[in-house]
């Protein structure tokens, strides 16, 4: 699904390096551009970097050079906590508050935002229905009584309570087991077609990256190797990019051999 | 049955310093938390502050209490009644454990909840306020009921003084070699401090958060 022109540009990197305090460089000249409804994958491995742009576009962390722009302004000029405000953000390990419930956790943005009380109940029922949970039966649960797939769920209806624009996400499907993996990701890929936000996603698993993302980032030491649409990236000579596909091959000798 | 007798005999003074001392520690109490948790929660936060504010409640601790009433009596405004004296004197005991358990339930609120609330735009004040202190609450309440404890064995001291008290009690029953009348003190704050320790061990497990 390639759109032509590509509309309003979102998420902008220039020239963006993140040095350390200590002066040890995670980040140098990034460069890409995220445009409105597209979906950027940031693959690579443990420690490349991928987190650490992320959270430059929203202001977790400040460029040490160049420039990351959120809506055509650049983060530095945001209000960090406006620019939050419009950004969901999903990590790995979820960070929902262990002494909220399931309905307190998901209406927290909204009740810091002073909507109406009838609007923020009605918001947290159509939340947990679009992640695929039953109102009725969680609302009232705690974070430790529910399994991992489910907090993931709620991570997610939290993150999309307010309707932000904009969706980052950090190893969303990341600490779940395969199958409830490929569940919750194939919800959430239909989910995709239907929000129309723009998202950037952080992870190492190729099949997510060349399921979700209209363009893939490969990350490596620092640097972004290239950005690919995912039918280039099956046929990319780089050889970390073709280290993931060789993951995918060794999956359909395995098939083919059954 | 002696000392049975005597306890009935003496029911009304013993219940006299019994509201004294459970004045004196409430008191003592109420200051040693207003400041205690702020500094407590200054420690968590800058790392820089808190050697200096540790490391003088530490030293604090190891003043004989005896002795710290003598140093603070020459202090104008605070020398002026006893119970001034023992008041701040109690306190600065109080503070230690305070200080160090607010600081360590902060430290120990799981990082990915932290960068969860900094990243979905809530503000320092409302991470403090909403997600750092109530997920640390069961363990300042351990902190308060650790000083609560010791504040009710150190006022009795206070009784030297002149703040009154059980420590009243014990004083007299020393110089007059009478142990009833040191029981009659001991015994009512053994019992203080036992009833403390379990009202404040009950609401500290109420509030420990699930995991």
């Amino acid at each position: 699904m390639i759109r032509e022109p590509e509309g309003k540009p979102i998420i902008e990197f220039h020239r963006v390096g993140y040095r350390l305090p200590s002066g040890q460089t995670l980040l140098k000249n990034i460069n890409f551009t995220v445009f409105q409804g597209q979906t950027l994958i940031l693959l690579g491995r443990s420690g490349a970097g991928k987190t650490t742009a992320l959270k430059l576009i929203n202001r977790l962390l400040d460029p040490t050079g160049g420039e990351v722009r959120v809506d055509g302004r650049a983060t530095l000029e945001w209000d960090p906590i406006a620019l939050r405000r419009s950004i969901g953000y999903v990590i790995q390990d979820t960070g929902l508050f262990p002494h909220y419930t399931v309905a307190q956790n998901v209406s927290l943005i909204p009740k810091l935002e002073r909507w109406p009380a009838e609007r923020i109940r009605s918001r947290v029922d159509e939340l947990l229905v679009v992640v695929g949970l039953d109102p009725e039966k969680f609302l009232l649960r705690y974070p430790h009584e529910l399994s991992g797939g489910q907090r993931k769920r709620v991570g997610l209806a939290r993150a999309l309570a307010a309707d932000p624009p904009i969706l980052l996400m950090d190893e969303p499907f990341g600490a779940l087991d395969p199958l409830t993996r490929s569940d919750v990701r194939r919800e959430f890929h239909e989910l995709q077609r239907r929000l129309e936000k723009t998202i950037v996603i952080v992870t190492h698993d190729i099949s997510e990256a060349l399921l979700l993302g209209t363009r893939i980032g490969l990350v490596e030491a620092g640097e972004l190797k290239d950005i690919y649409w995912p039918k280039e990236f099956l046929n990319a000579k780089e050889p970390v990019a073709m280290a993931y596909l060789a993951q995918l091959q060794v999956l359909q000798e395995a098939q083919e051999e059954k | 049955m002696k000392l049975a007798e005597f306890f009935l005999q003496q029911r009304d003074q013993i219940l006299q310093a019994t509201l004294e001392h459970i004045w004196l520690v409430g008191v003592t109490m109420l200051f040693a938390i207003a400041i205690g948790v702020p500094m407590g929660i200054i420690v968590a936060r800058r790392s820089w502050f808190s050697k200096p504010i540790l490391g003088g409640a530490n030293v604090a601790e190891t003043i004989p209490s005896l002795a710290l009433f003598g140093f603070l009596l020459p202090v104008p405004w605070l020398g002026n009644r006893a119970d001034r004296v023992a008041i701040a004197a109690l306190a600065l005991y109080a503070l230690l454990p305070i200080i160090r358990n607010t600081a360590s339930g902060i430290d120990s609120v799981d990082p990915a909840v932290r960068e969860a609330a900094r990243g979905m735009g809530m503000t320092a004040r409302q991470i403090l306020f909403q997600v750092e202190l109530p997920l640390s609450l069961s363990t300042v309440i351990a902190g308060i009921r650790v000083a609560t404890v010791l504040t009710i064995g150190i006022a009795t001291i206070a009784a030297a003084v002149g703040t009154g008290g059980l420590g009243e009690f014990i004083f007299r029953g020393l110089a007059m070699v009478n142990n009833q009348l040191i029981l009659a003190g001991a015994i009512p704050a053994a019992v203080l401090a036992l009833a403390a320790d379990l009202l404040l061990t009950l609401l500290e497990r109420r509030l420990r958060p699930a995991r």
